[in-house]
C-alpha cells in the first residue's frame, strides 16, 4: 500500500484496493439546514465520501466549506468542491486552508459551470485560473507546504486531490490526454461526468489503461440513476457535456411512465455491475440528484454494501 | 479593430438633456469601419434623433461632422472645430475617443452614443468576432493563433472544458468552442505536445491587474 496523502476515509478505501462507492449533495438555497441533514441522512454508512457542490450550475446556494462542516457533523466525510469561477487564487487558497483547519480531507478541484446557466447571469465570472492550475495549486499547497507564490504555508493541507473528468466532451480524442494531464498537474482521483454513453466509456478506459493512467490516478466512474424519460430527454438537450444516445432515451420511453424510475435505477445497477469489472476503474460516483433516500437502496442491490472500514 | 455598437435611441436622448446645440461627432476610424460611428452613422443618427416625437419640449440643433481619429490628440488640435454655441458633443467614437475629446475640450461635455464592445475582426459580411483582450501576455504562439483569453467563455488556459460539444461552446451552439478549434489548428500544423503541458497560472498584472496600463517608447530607440 502506497503511503497517505490525507488520511481521508476515501483515500483509505481507494488504497486499499476496494471498490470505492461516493455520493453527492448540494446545499441548501437558503440558511434553513433541515432538508440538507434529511438528505444527509441517508447516506450514513452507505458511501465512503459525499461531494459537497459549489454553487452547482452557477446557482447561489450556502457554501460548499458550510455544507462539508455541517456534513462531518452528520458523520459522514465530504468531497469539498471548489470551482474556478467563483474566487480568485488569494480566496481559493485561504478557503483551501479554513476547509482543511475545519477538518475536510478530500477536495474536488473544477472549473464550473458557466455563471450564463445560473440564476445571477449578471455575475463577472472569475476564472482567474483553471481547474487544472487549480489542481497543481493544492498540490504544491499540500507537497511543498508553499502558497503559489512560493511563500511557507505555516501547516500545510494534507488533501485528497480530486478533479473531473468528461470522457464525452470535444474532441473526444484528447479527452484522455486532457486526463493525463490533470494527472501530471497532480491529481489523485477522478470522477466522470454522468456515464450514458457506455460504449464511448469504454473506448475511453481502454485508452486510459493503454496509457497506465488508471496506475496513477483512481478513476471513478459517474452514475446518475435517470429518474423517468423527461429527465434523459432534458439532460440530453440542456445540460452541457452530457452525451445520452438515443437508444437509452427510448429504452426509458419504452415502459410506461410510473416504471421509468426503476429502469433508471436497472441501467445504472447494470452499469455499476460492468464498472466492477471494467479494468481501470476504481469505483463509482453516484450522482443522485435529490433522491438521496433512494441511494441505499441502489447501494444494496449494487451489493456494495456494507461499505469498508479501513483503518 | 476596437468594435462598437450604438447605444439604445432612449438612452442617447435622454441622455441629451436639456442641451440645446448638439455637435454630433463622427470617428473615421475603427466605428467606421465597423459600419457603427462613421460619417454615415454620424448623420443617420442625426437625423433619426432630428425627429420631434423624441421630445416634450422643443427639440436640439444638430450638426454633424466627422474626424478621422477622436483617439489622437494631434488631429482634433488640427482639424477639428467645434462651433461656438455648442452645448455638448455627442461621440460616435469609441471609450478611447471619447475620453480624448472629453480631455481635449475640456469645457464641454461629451455625450457617449457608442458602447465599446470589443477588439475583434469582421470574420463574414456583417458578422465581427472578439478576438482580443489585450492581456498584455500574448500567448497565441502557443495556442495555434486562437486566443482562449478572450474567445473561451471560461478563460480556461488548459482546455477544452467538458462542456465542449460538436465543436460548440457550452454557453451557446452558435459559439465555436475556442479550445477545439485550438486543438485542432495545433494538430493540423505538428504541434499537439503544446497541449499536453500543464500551463501555469497567468500572471494578470500586465492585463490591468496592476491598475490602468501604460506604453512608455522611447523616441529614437533601436529595436
Amino acid at each position: 500500500m502506497k503511503e497517505l496523502k490525507s488520511g481521508s476515509n476515501l483515500e483509505k478505501v481507494l488504497n486499499a484496493g476496494h471498490f470505492a462507492f461516493t455520493g453527492e449533495c448540494g446545499p441548501p438555497k437558503g440558511a434553513n439546514i433541515d432538508h440538507l441533514n434529511e438528505k444527509l441522512s441517508h447516506l450514513v454508512g452507505v458511501v465512503d465520501a459525499v461531494n459537497m457542490t459549489d454553487n452547482q450550475t452557477a446557482v447561489v446556494r450556502m457554501s460548499s466549506i458550510a455544507g462539508s462542516v455541517l456534513m462531518m457533523k452528520k458523520g459522514l466525510e465530504p468531497n469539498f468542491q471548489m470551482v474556478c469561477r467563483d474566487r480568485n487564487r488569494l480566496a481559493m487558497m485561504s478557503d483551501i486552508l479554513g476547509a482543511y483547519a475545519m477538518g475536510i480531507r478530500n477536495m474536488l478541484c473544477l472549473s464550473g459551470d458557466h455563471t450564463s446557466f445560473g440564476n445571477h447571469p449578471e455575475a463577472k465570472g472569475v476564472h482567474d485560473i483553471d481547474s487544472m492550475q487549480l489542481i497543481a495549486m493544492v498540490k504544491k499547497m499540500r507537497d511543498e507546504g508553499k502558497f503559489l507564490n512560493g511563500e511557507d504555508i505555516d501547516g500545510p493541507p494534507k488533501l485528497f486531490i480530486g478533479a473531473a473528468s468528461n470522457p464525452f466532451g470535444d474532441p473526444f480524442e484528447y479527452r484522455v490526454f486532457r486526463l493525463a494531464k490533470k494527472i501530471q498537474a497532480g491529481v489523485d482521483f477522478v470522477q466522470t461526468q454522468c456515464i450514458f454513453n457506455m460504449e464511448k466509456f469504454r473506448i475511453f478506459m481502454k485508452q486510459a489503461v493503454d496509457m497506465g493512467l488508471h496506475e496513477k490516478c483512481y478513476i471513478l466512474a459517474g452514475v446518475t440513476p435517470m429518474k423517468s424519460a423527461g429527465m434523459a430527454n432534458f439532460m440530453s438537450k440542456f445540460v452541457p457535456g452530457m452525451d445520452i444516445p438515443e437508444p437509452l432515451i427510448k429504452r426509458f420511453k419504452g415502459v410506461p411512465k410510473k416504471d421509468q424510475a426503476e429502469e433508471g435505477i436497472k441501467f445504472a445497477l447494470e452499469q455499476i455491475e460492468e464498472f466492477k469489472e471494467m479494468e481501470g476503474v476504481a469505483g463509482v460516483h453516484l450522482m443522485a440528484i435529490e433522491w438521496e433516500h433512494r441511494v441505499p437502496e441502489i447501494a444494496e442491490r449494487a451489493k456494495v454494501l456494507p461499505r469498508p472500514v479501513v483503518d | 479593430m476596437i468594435v462598437g455598437n450604438l447605444k439604445p435611441l432612449e438612452e442617447i436622448i435622454e441622455s441629451l438633456g436639456d442641451y440645446k446645440n448638439i455637435f454630433v461627432l463622427g470617428c473615421g476610424g475603427c466605428v467606421s469601419v465597423c459600419l457603427t460611428g462613421g460619417d454615415r452613422q454620424a448623420h443617420q443618427l442625426a437625423t433619426e434623433l432630428d425627429h420631434i416625437r423624441h421630445y416634450k419640449t422643443g427639440k436640439p440643433k444638430f450638426t454633424v461632422h466627422t474626424i478621422e481619429r477622436q483617439c489622437e490628440p494631434d488631429w482634433l488640435k488640427d482639424y477639428l472645430t467645434i462651433p461656438e454655441n455648442t452645448d455638448a458633443v455627442l461621440s460616435l467614437a469609441c471609450g478611447a475617443g471619447v475620453q480624448t475629446m472629453a480631455f481635449f475640450f475640456e469645457s464641454l461635455p461629451v455625450i457617449p452614443a457608442v458602447n465599446t464592445t470589443f477588439m475583434g475582426s469582421n470574420v463574414e459580411p456583417g458578422v465581427w468576432q472578439e478576438m482580443c483582450q489585450g492581456c498584455g501576455d500574448c500567448l497565441l504562439g502557443h495556442t495555434g493563433g486562437i486566443c482562449p483569453v478572450a474567445r473561451c467563455a471560461k478563460t480556461l488556459f488548459n482546455g477544452p472544458c467538458g462542456g465542449s460539444s460538436n465543436g460548440s461552446c457550452e454557453v451557446d451552439k452558435n459559439t465555436v468552442c475556442a479550445w477545439a478549434m485550438i486543438y485542432y489548428k495545433l494538430k493540423k500544423t505538428g504541434q499537439l505536445h503544446r497541449l499536453m503541458k500543464v500551463r501555469e497560472p497567468k500572471n494578470w498584472q500586465p492585463a490591468g491587474g496592476a491598475g490602468p496600463r501604460k506604453l512608455v517608447r522611447p523616441f529614437n530607440k533601436p529595436l
